[in-house]
């Protein structure tokens, strides 16, 4: 008995490793190809830790001229598309779930279901005959496509479960609507107005198709810039992998800091999402 | 701002004293929101259908011409062919993550030291920028310099060329995919098997089942709901697959990995033919709609036929 006990903790422990190997590998690798000089790089049989650490490749990266305006153009456009959406969307939720209104998820719906590409359409044209093009504004507009229904739709969800009580009791001593949203409401949702913020913030950092149509060479966001590298600038493999790393490390940072809000929201909107 | 909200809702307050409380006073809650959602998804897809019945190029004036852009659609071969790769891809990139995924999430299902730090490096993948991952995944792919043809030589198998051969192109993007989106599944697997009560397990065990056994009769069919769900999840966010696929390959080598929305891309912003690109995003939006009311249909019967086998 103890033997077999001991035996599927093995098992347990060997699945585990086999099963998030690709994830540790995958990423561990591109801090290798990150972290070498070409000869290494082009080296067969691969060399996996070599003997030379070349930090000049992050080095490279962040002395190419461009490279800060883009870092500073992604914060631009996720911050603010992420606050505008938290600003009505956190409201719209609280409005939605409040008046039952389930209809209006249906909006929603379609939104999580149309292909990015198709919003590019109009509104490349919209923005074209405002005279927007060559500026970061229609970039953070679109990416509300992206922010406004996440925050919704995890809002919704938070503010069912919130208990009416406290709400009504409130009511009855005489608050007004925005105060019992304010004051009641608010606070208690602070852990899904966190899960709602991580998500948008990501899904709007990682955010490529609308940055190729809408991007020019002063307003690139850091996915369009990198991929850039890859067709004109950069053909060694070294500076390549450490401007991918520097681009998805914020992510993959708060993705093991904040794992926890994440797999809520991730199953929240997945799971109602169908 | 505020004031206007206070003042509605003091208003609906005086008209309904009582506890009666429940329409238009949540309304200005919802009317910025609204606003923003008019602005950016109604519109675009009202203008797009207005689109898609114009021959609209940049540069050059728009006509009226109904329903030729849709007509177009059937004879034009690069469409048709995108069509096919569209339905292969999805069709591999639903099956292949619900399979590991179910397997992930039945691990992650037991108790072990650091589950949950080891869950966060699980989901990395997926909350990755695809870009970035895309540009690694273009160097591992590399027919000589790559690391999967060394780790293909370690266990004896010949290289390959990946993504640079028309017919392993989409298998190799498909890897991508799974490698991307399996921890999606396992994330909603494994919120099925949280709710899944002990008792059949225990029942299970005295009558001396195996772990087969146990699997196939109990987690599986309890399960069901939750893998269907990500399954609808896995089928709308593959058809619409784009960074990865441009990023890697831009749609080739030729055409050989052209998707539906590669090719929508090529359409609108390379040739700037807004009006069929316009045609193409409708029909794209139509083709989606239709897969998911025919994964609804197909679980509707699923479980009629379950629900009479159980009766028989």
């Amino acid at each position: 008995m103890n033997l077999r006990q001991l035996l599927g903790r093995i098992g347990l422990w060997l699945s585990v490793f086999v099963i998030v190997s690709p994830a540790i590998l995958f990423f561990l690798w591109m801090a290798s190809l990150s972290l070498k000089f070409e000869i290494d790089n082009a080296a067969y049989p691969p060399v996996f830790i070599p003997e030379n650490f070349a930090w000049k490749n992050y080095a490279d990266v962040f002395a190419s001229n461009r490279f800060v305006t883009y870092f500073v153009n992604s914060l631009i456009v996720t911050g603010s598309a992420t606050g505008l959406a938290m600003l009505v969307g956190v409201p719209a939720g609280y409005g939605i779930a409040r008046m039952a209104a389930h209809k209006s998820a249906v909006v929603i719906l379609i939104a999580r279901i149309t292909p990015g590409l198709s919003y590019l359409i109009p509104l490349f044209l919209l923005f074209q005959w405002l005279g927007l093009l060559g500026t970061l504004v229609p970039q953070v507009i679109i990416h509300l496509v992206v922010t406004v229904p996440i925050v919704i739709w995890i809002m919704i969800g938070y503010f069912e479960t919130t208990p009416l009580e406290l709400e009504e009791a409130a009511l009855i001593d005489g608050a007004t609507r925005w105060q019992v949203f304010r004051h009641v409401a608010l606070p208690i949702a602070k852990p899904g107005l966190a899960v709602a913020f991580i998500l948008a913030v990501i899904f709007s950092w990682n955010n490529f198709v609308f940055g190729i149509v809408l991007a020019g060479r002063e307003t690139r966001t850091l996915p369009v810039a990198v991929y850039n590298m890859i067709s004109f600038d950069q053909l060694s493999w070294g500076p390549l992998a450490a401007a991918a790393l520097i681009v998805t490390a914020p992510v993959l940072l708060l993705t093991v800091l904040a794992q926890r809000q994440i797999v809520a929201g991730l199953t929240a909107g997945a799971v109602k999402g169908g | 701002m505020s004031t206007v909200i206070q003042a509605t809702s003091a208003a609906a307050d005086n008209a309904a004293p009582e506890r009666e409380w429940r329409p238009p006073s949540y309304w200005p809650f919802v009317i910025p929101a609204l606003v923003v959602v008019l602005a950016v998804i109604i519109f675009p897809w009202v203008f797009t259908i207005w689109m898609s019945m114009h021959e609209w190029k940049v540069g050059s004036p728009t006509t009226f011409v109904g329903l030729a852009n849709y007509l177009r659609l059937p004879t034009d071969p690069r469409f048709v062919e995108a069509v096919g790769h569209t339905l292969l891809y999805t069709a591999l990139s639903v099956v292949l993550p619900l399979i590991f995924g179910t397997l992930a999430a039945i691990v992650f299902h037991q108790k072990f030291a650091a589950r949950g730090f080891l869950r966060g490096i699980f989901i990395m993948p997926m909350m990755a920028t695809p870009v970035a991952i895309a540009l690694v995944w273009t160097m591992m792919f590399h027919p000589q310099l790559g690391v999967l043809n060394y780790l293909l030589s370690l266990v004896g198998l010949p290289p390959q060329l990946w993504v640079f051969n028309p017919n392993t192109v989409i298998p190799s993007l498909v890897l991508v995919e799974t490698w991307q989106w399996t921890p999606l599944v396992m994330l909603i697997v494994l919120g099925g098997l949280a709710a899944i009560p002990t008792e059949p397990y225990e029942s299970a065990q005295i009558d001396g089942a195996n772990f087969w056994q146990v699997f196939r009769f109990i987690t599986l069919p309890l399960i069901m709901p939750f893998l269907f769900i990500a399954g609808m999840i896995r089928m709308i966010d593959a058809v619409k697959s784009f960074d990865i696929i441009f990023a890697i390959t831009q749609g080739g080598p030729g055409s050989a990995s052209e998707t539906i929305n590669v090719y929508l891309y090529s359409v609108a912003f390379v040739y700037y033919d807004l009006g069929y690109g316009s045609a193409i995003a409708v029909v794209f939006f139509l083709l989606i709609v239709a897969l998911a009311a025919l994964l609804l249909y197909l679980r509707k019967r699923m479980l009629w036929t379950a629900e009479l086998g159980g009766g028989a």
